[in-house]
């Protein structure tokens, strides 16, 4: 078994390849000058320059938070660039976008040529810290769809930013959350008005590509009552020694009937072999079921990043909201995770759901961390909890932190959870049928997430699985 | 097409068997018998190239090729099978997912493209016909819950999708009633084509009721100590194993 883990620990990272293509950077560093310069770059209203200053002031009063179970090497965040844009001209139309980008999200397998595209997926693809182009736009908009850049949003759709930034995840809800209020640089808006369902999926693609950068993006959804869409997000990074910064935060808010399906496959370069470089990706996302019988899905795989903090967590406000959770997250080599959900039950009648997939591989480190609420006040709150962890080798951790604060009798809470490994056994039982072992991990793995990868969208299914595969090619154990 | 050689292997280190003879020709069934302990399991396990045991000297000849230089997937493809005595459990995976992954992946290794997907399922119909399995047991994860017997059955089933040219059934009558151990030896009855060729791994006298061999070995201390027809199953039914050893006691 040994050999075979030391044999091939981790398959190339196919995404690791940089864009030549002339960026616009500020000097390296954080101060209210940066600050200033990014929002004026942006050509931000007043108010949103107010916004991030008070997010920056607030930051500084703050300290790194590190009660993960997660190594953490000291950050230093004036060695960082806190904008970067690749340079394009004004863009009219498909034309004037550089051959270069378009080539890089070709390559990446997000093609922003709407003849082109997927059918049934508009894309918004941004690299670093502006986004490129977003496709589909104008079908959208006849049923009266937003779906733009977030810097878009604020010069068109002012007041629709204005009335809910910062609504879900406050500037001053944690460190990183402070951080990106006061740098962050651009990321998708999505406002679905009342009654309509969006017709295609809406997909955000991040890619970072300049060095030494950080990316802060934000994503802002709102399903006006009855609304209906589904929302993917996919990230890459090219390979580098040095370790980058990314710091997200989403925001979802759901009104009455709505219904918002928030997925994500995030493979952010998880350093190499010995853990060196790869992203450290510490993100804020949650949403609000505002209205009555709102409801939020999220699903996610996660593969990359070389450490990861991060909990989709969903508040239940409105009187039976529902929310699901499923979460593939893998760590191989050195790679470290310490993710889960919350669920805060604050109506009544509300429903959630967590199911969660852990593998570990090589010499990871695998968290789940979850929290459900139930308020005084929430009757009726009913949650479900599974949490697996799957163990690949002898020398992974995977750990299960499960914190239950129920404030009220009539809740029904159950949470279960369990261990396995990939057994010798079950490896050679597929040998045996022919099956090589690279293929028989895959089998077992796929069979073990599939009630997560059952609830990702259809066109994504696919490559979701593929990379589950390719991230533990060959750590068998 | 099977030949086995002077064969020795061990598993940490303690050596099983200790210069092995068989040599097997199209279309015969050959039953290895021998008490608890002889080596049958470890003859099984090496045969399909299982790592943790360690062959230390002789040849495994399998049509023409030299086995013992194939891994335990492309032996599989070369058409050996084993019925499991313990079946594992895969959950989440179905026997269906699980066999087209097999089947496609063994053609692909004769240079044949993947079963298109209506032809694929055809087969196993025709298949779950001829073993008398039920449809919703192929559905569900693979041996996960299965009864003792609905394992040995799955396992059959899997060996008629798989067509090999040996089979091995490993213990396959340990665990089940005699409507089991009848139902699973007709399967196999029922799949016996010439030139194909089978190994009945067994205890006990029951199974080779119902599956006949043409030729009886016991295998005793890691070698085969007795080669004989089928009348020696009765014999050895009546007597016990116990005269075997004597023999072979005298003999040293």
């Amino acid at each position: 078994m040994d050999n075979i883990i030391e044999e091939v620990t981790a398959s190339d990272y196919k995404y690791g390849f940089v864009t030549q293509v002339e960026t616009e950077t500020i000097a390296r560093g954080l101060n209210e000058e940066v600050v200033r310069m990014i929002s004026a770059k942006k050509n931000e209203p007043e108010w949103l320059l107010d916004f991030r200053l008070q997010a920056y002031r607030h930051w500084q009063t703050m300290k790194m938070p590190h009660w993960a179970q997660l190594d953490i090497p000291e950050i230093n965040y004036q060695d960082i660039v806190y904008y970067a844009a690749p340079k394009q001209k004004e863009q009219k139309n498909w034309d004037d976008v550089d051959p270069e980008l378009k080539a890089t999200f070709d390559k990446l397998g997000i093609p922003l040529n709407e003849q082109m595209a997927l059918s049934g997926v508009a894309v918004d693809a941004v690299m670093d810290s502006v986004s490129v182009k977003t496709t589909f736009k104008d079908t959208l908009a006849e049923r009266g769809i937003i779906f733009c850049s977030f810097s878009e949003a604020v010069q068109h759709h002012p007041d629709l930013v204005r009335k809910y930034l910062g609504t879900v995840v406050p500037y001053r809800d944690n460190y990183f959350a402070a951080l990106n209020s006061a740098v962050f640089s651009d990321g998708s808006f999505v406002y679905i008005p009342k009654g309509v369902r969006c017709p295609m999926e809406l997909s955000t693609y991040f890619r970072i590509n300049a060095r030494n950068t950080g990316q802060f993006e934000r994503t802002l959804i709102v399903a006006e009552d009855d609304a209906y869409v589904s929302y993917l997000e996919g990230c890459t990074a090219p390979q580098r020694d040095e370790n980058q910064l990314h710091a997200a935060i989403v925001e979802i808010i759901i009104e009455k009937n709505a219904e918002v399906k928030y997925s994500t496959v995030q493979n952010w370069y998880p350093g190499d072999k010995e853990g060196k470089g790869g992203i450290y990706n510490f993100v804020t996302k949650r949403g609000l079921c505002r209205g009555e019988n709102s409801k939020l899905i999220w699903a996610q795989v996660e593969t990359g990043s070389a450490i990861t903090w991060k909990y989709p967590s969903t508040i239940l406000k409105g009187d039976g909201s529902v929310s699901e959770f499923y979460s593939v997250a893998v760590t191989n080599n050195y790679q470290q995770a310490d993710t889960g959900t919350k669920m805060i039950h604050i109506g009544n009648n509300t429903r959630s759901r967590i199911v969660s997939k852990g593998i570990s591989a090589g010499h990871s480190s695998n968290s789940y961390r979850g929290k459900v609420k139930v308020a005084r006040n929430a009757r009726n709150a009913r949650n479900f909890s599974q949490c697996d962890s799957l163990l690949l080798g002898d020398k992974c951790g995977a750990h299960t932190f499960p914190y239950l604060e129920i404030e009220n009798p009539t809740a029904q809470v159950e949470h279960e959870a369990t261990t396995s490994k990939i057994g010798e056994d079950q490896i050679f039982y597929c040998n045996q049928r022919g099956i090589s072992t690279e293929d028989a991990v895959g089998l077992i793995i796929k069979g073990y997430a599939g009630d997560v990868l059952n609830k990702m969208p259809m066109e994504f299914a696919v490559e979701a699985q593929k990379l589950l595969q390719i991230s533990l090619e060959g750590s068998v154990g | 097409m099977l030949k086995i050689k002077n064969l020795h292997a061990s598993v940490e280190g303690k050596e099983i068997l200790k210069g092995v003879n068989l040599e097997i020709n199209p279309g015969e069934v050959h039953a290895i018998m021998g008490p608890n302990g002889a080596g049958k399991s470890t003859l099984s396990s090496v045969l399909t190239g299982r790592e943790r045991f360690e062959v230390t000297a002789g040849e495994i000849e399998f049509n023409g090729k030299n086995l013992l230089e194939l891994p335990a997937e492309d032996r599989a493809r070369e058409g050996i099978f084993m019925s499991f005595q313990y079946p594992v459990e895969i959950p989440g995976v179905s026997t269906v997912n699980f066999l087209k992954t097999a089947v496609n992946e063994i053609r692909k290794y004769h240079g044949l493209p993947s079963y298109p997907a209506a032809d694929f399922l055809k087969m196993i119909r025709e298949k779950m016909d001829l073993v008398g399995i039920d449809n919703k047991l192929l559905n569900r994860s693979l041996n996960e819950g299965f009864s003792g017997g609905e394992k040995k059955k799955n396992e059959i089933f899997q060996m008629a999708v798989l067509e090999p040219r040996l089979a091995i059934l490993d213990e396959t009558d340990s665990g089940l009633d005699i409507d089991a151990l009848r139902i699973v030896a007709n399967g196999v009855n029922k799949l016996k084509k010439p030139g194909n060729s089978t190994i009945v791994i067994t205890h006990y006298q029951r199974l080779l009721d119902y599956i006949v061999p043409d030729v009886v070995h016991v295998l005793y201390d890691g070698r085969i100590v007795k080669t004989a027809g089928k009348e020696l199953v009765g014999e050895l039914e009546a007597k016990g194993y116990d005269w075997i050893k004597e023999e072979v006691a005298e003999c040293k």
